[in-house]
């Protein structure tokens, strides 16, 4: 019975009932990700299930035994800052800090999302092999992280000028 | 949350075993572990069926079978989905947030509970869905999200799914599983309305198990439209799911479902008699969704949803009957 957290097996918790989420800051002392609502309400707390982007607050860390977890921990570093999050910093997308762990893991599991097809309530053209990478895909696709400081067009662009692949990039620049 | 066991079923017949008296079958648990925190959900056994029948695969008719294990991200990237079932693929897509979406289940879709805030409040108001016979705050209360079709005099409540409403509308099949064998049910049926008991809300027995949902072969059109009080992440205020078959200028079939406005997804026959070998145009539009209107009763805060249902109904089946973009 184990969890694999940022690439390290660790015991899933005798008790059912503990998240997932309390599972790795108060176990495994993973503070950086955060509990805003803890209710499902706010995204403070996503994480990657095996690269999925997940809600660990909802997610019992029994139901996740076996599977890979990555959180903010996994992603970068203060001496080597994953590129979103440094394009966090440049873009002003964040001013308490306090939603931005969960802005990001979410931001990495929806740029995968985009990557493999997957539509939103905004695409027009539900067969389209490829999912575009415009501002109004990337705000839809991130309503399920609040940022109560207001920093939404910042992360935006950080996102946008990150993980957008490179012809995009340049689009969205000029516009 | 109160103590409990866990237990992950292997297979569907383990499952149907495992969970005995107390035992809840738990999904991606996006609803369910919320409602364990508030202890308005206090099962004494979780059964795991979050990794049992998961996958959409198509039928020998030309129809899908979606396993009730399937994650709704999953069910709305099918691309058999989006090529002949654009109104679910658009339902999902407009329900809840994309983490949300990745851990949710079309079984626990369809068995979510509502989002009615006197149903949440445990401490402070009555309800007669969380506890029988103790009254309904929400009939004189803040009432602006509650049902104006279907309900009663004990439950206001609407169902909050929007996914439900498509399957409503597509005449979904709703397979089950119990210790005593298989069924078969149809989505219109699965949910009860509340009359005296809004505690017992689907027909599902203790420990029967949802499987798998299945679709009849698509009307050639449908769509989905959500209206609700921001543009995103948001229950809805009123949804419409539609289908169409359209010949020589007429409406040869039409299938019409409401979300939002009643204690289960709606399926607006009424509206679908008046249409079904009648005209194209607003003047018809209109009078099926007053048809199905006829009967809405407004509580003090929701009038404003039987002339929003009204317009939605009006802008699917303009929308279905345009031309193609």
């Amino acid at each position: 019975m184990s969890i694999v957290v940022n690439g390290m097996p660790a015991e899933v918790p005798g008790d059912p009932r503990v998240s997932l989420l309390d599972f790795l800051r108060e176990q495994l002392h993973l503070h950086g990700t955060k509990k805003g609502c803890d209710q499902g309400a706010c995204g403070a707390c996503t994480v990657l299930a095996d690269g999925e982007r997940i809600l660990s607050c909802l997610a019992l860390a029994v139901q996740y035994d076996g599977r890979s977890i990555t959180t903010i921990e996994g992603v970068g570093s203060a001496t080597d800052l994953h590129p979103l999050q440094q394009a966090f910093i440049d873009h002003d997308g964040f001013q308490c800090g306090y939603c931005t762990p969960g802005q990001i893991c979410s931001a990495i599991g929806m740029a995968d999302e985009i990557r493999r097809g997957v539509p939103s309530h905004v695409t027009d053209d539900l067969d389209a092999a490829d999912m575009p990478f415009s501002h109004e895909e990337l705000r839809e696709r991130m309503s399920g992280n609040l940022c109560r400081c207001g920093a939404h067009n910042g992360i935006i662009d950080a996102i946008a000028t990150t993980l957008a692949p490179l012809p995009e990039r340049a689009t969205e620049a000029a516009e | 949350m109160t103590p409990l066991r866990y237990a992950r079923a292997v297979d569907a017949q383990d499952a149907v075993l495992q969970a005995t008296t107390g035992a809840t079958y738990l999904g991606g648990g996006t609803n369910l572990v919320d409602l364990m925190r508030e202890t308005i959900e206090r099962p004494e056994k979780l059964v795991d069926v979050s990794g049992l029948a998961v996958g959409v695969e198509e039928t020998e008719n030309g129809g899908l079978m979606i396993g009730a294990g399937t994650r709704n991200t999953a069910i709305a990237a099918h691309p058999l989905v989006r090529q002949r079932y654009p109104v679910l693929a658009r339902a999902i897509l407009a329900g809840a947030s994309a983490q949300i979406r990745n851990m949710a289940t079309a079984g626990g879709n369809l068995l979510q509970r509502t989002r009615c805030a006197y149903f949440y409040d445990e401490s402070g108001s009555r309800c007669n869905k969380r506890q029988p016979g103790q009254g309904c705050d929400a009939l004189g209360g803040f009432n602006r999200n509650h049902a104006i079709l279907g309900a009663s005099d004990a439950c206001v409540a609407v169902h909050p799914s929007d996914m439900a409403v498509a399957l409503a509308s597509l005449d979904a099949v709703v397979h089950t599983r119990t210790s005593k064998g298989e069924r078969q049910i149809a989505l219109t049926e699965l949910h009860r309305l509340p009359g005296d008991h809004p505690d017992i809300e689907t027909v599902l027995e203790p420990g029967e198990l949802v499987t798998g949902i299945s679709l009849p072969p698509a009307l050639p059109r449908s769509t989905y439209r959500k209206v609700r009080d921001r543009s995103s992440y948001a229950f809805a205020l009123v949804s419409v799911a539609g289908a169409i078959d359209l010949a020589d200028g007429h409406i040869r079939d039409v299938r019409l479902a409401l979300g939002g406005v009643a204690p289960r997804p709606w399926r607006a026959y009424r509206a679908e008699d008046v249409l079904r070998g009648g005209p194209i145009g607003k003047v018809a539009f209109a009078a099926a969704a007053d048809a199905e209107l006829s009967h809405a009763q407004a509580l003090r805060d929701n009038g404003f949803k039987i002339e929003l249902a009204r317009r939605t109904i009006v802008a699917v089946l303009d929308e279905l009957t345009g031309d193609p973009a």
